[in-house]
């Protein structure tokens, strides 16, 4: 079953800092679509030195997002694209629609 | 303490805010998305405490570290916990903090660096680049040439060696800029400086070699050719010191 995204942690970070949690959602919803368009044209582009790198990138709004295992997935998939393997892709790409739903409804 | 945030990413900028904001003793001064603009600010101002990401396109933590030539106190951030042994390699490094960040971790290392003394003992590279008996052989082959063949999408390409302005490691990749054009060749620093001319070229960074006649002028820990600032390592600035006519 799907991990549920939640903002435990950016609640429990701004200490009821309603103006804070604002910001951070906001600046994770305006980043988070230009990296994934990164993700997919480097992979299309078969440049997976690249792409391992904005994987990197995302593995912490998937952090923020509290989501250990899909966390976990990244962190195999970063290690298995600097060896030019595409191995979990699937698995990375539905965390990425998991966290596009869930940035959807807040 | 003042400080800068040099990151990337922008929410991870916002979190560093947010919890620098939340210590008192904490100043922040200015934020970075990229180490150049830091290595620019730092020629001018004087700070005492830099939050760092290790993992930057082009240009990591660590290159950045290398250009300072007295480095503040420096609190790494990074998603990646493989680079924690390296970074006990700089006396200038208080902690290490594995993202996503939490306050009462943040708030442990800040304390570790208001009590924390940098020891400026200057860190060598560990890529030392060519061997000089290797370059002086190399210089010989290649003392006569003037021009230099690089391959792309199976062609090779004439370049006139006197027009490049400086190669830039890039991965598996090196980009070459020329004064007319730029080129990205499947190739390594260390090959093209064997065929270059020893004493037009030198590699002041691991990630970069320089046409020193193409210098426009030196600031510190970077020299300026065309409009590209590069970093200058400070265990390279001595021979490109060396070779220049100083009055």
């Amino acid at each position: 079953m799907l991990e549920q995204p939640s903002l435990s942690y950016i609640k429990e970070l701004s200490g009821g800092d309603t103006e804070f949690e604002l910001k951070i959602i906001t600046v994770i919803k305006k980043e988070f679509p230009l990296e994934k368009a990164i993700y997919f044209k480097n992979l299309k582009e078969k440049k997976y030195k690249e792409v391992a790198e904005i994987v990197h990138k995302l593995k912490h709004k998937i952090s923020i997002l509290d989501l250990e295992k899909s966390y976990e997935v990244a962190i195999e998939y970063e290690n298995n694209l600097n060896s030019c393997n595409t191995i979990l892709k699937e698995e990375f790409e539905s965390v990425l629609l998991n966290m596009t739903n869930f940035l959807n409804t807040i | 303490m003042t400080s800068i945030i040099i990151d990337d990413e922008e929410t991870a900028r916002a979190i560093l805010g947010k919890l620098c904001s939340d210590i008192q003793s904490l100043d922040v001064i200015e934020e970075f998305s990229n180490a150049m603009d830091a290595i620019k600010f730092l020629n001018k101002n004087e700070i005492d405490l830099i939050f760092l990401d290790i993992h930057m396109p082009d240009f990591t933590g660590f290159d950045f570290i290398q250009t300072l030539k007295s480095p503040p106190k420096i609190i790494l951030t990074t998603s990646d916990k493989n680079f924690a042994i390296e970074a006990f390699e700089y006396d200038c490094i208080v902690d290490y903090l594995v993202k996503p960040l939490t306050m009462a971790r943040f708030t442990k290392a800040v304390s570790k660096a208001e009590v924390f003394n940098v020891d400026i003992e200057p860190v060598e590279e560990s890529t030392a680049g060519a061997s000089p008996s290797s370059k002086a052989a190399s210089q010989i082959n290649v003392s006569a040439e003037k021009e230099l063949f690089v391959n792309i999408d199976r062609r090779l390409i004439k370049i006139d060696i006197s027009s490049i302005k400086l190669i830039e490691a890039k991965g598996d990749y090196i980009l070459l800029k020329t004064d007319t054009q730029n080129y990205t060749v499947h190739s390594t620093l260390k090959k093209i400086v064997e065929k270059l001319p020893d004493a037009q070229f030198l590699k002041v960074h691991r990630s970069y070699v320089i046409n020193t006649g193409k210098i426009i002028d030196i600031e510190d820990n970077s020299v300026l050719i065309g409009r590209d600032v590069i970093p200058v390592s400070r265990s390279n600035r001595p021979e490109l010191m060396r070779r220049l006519n100083l009055l």
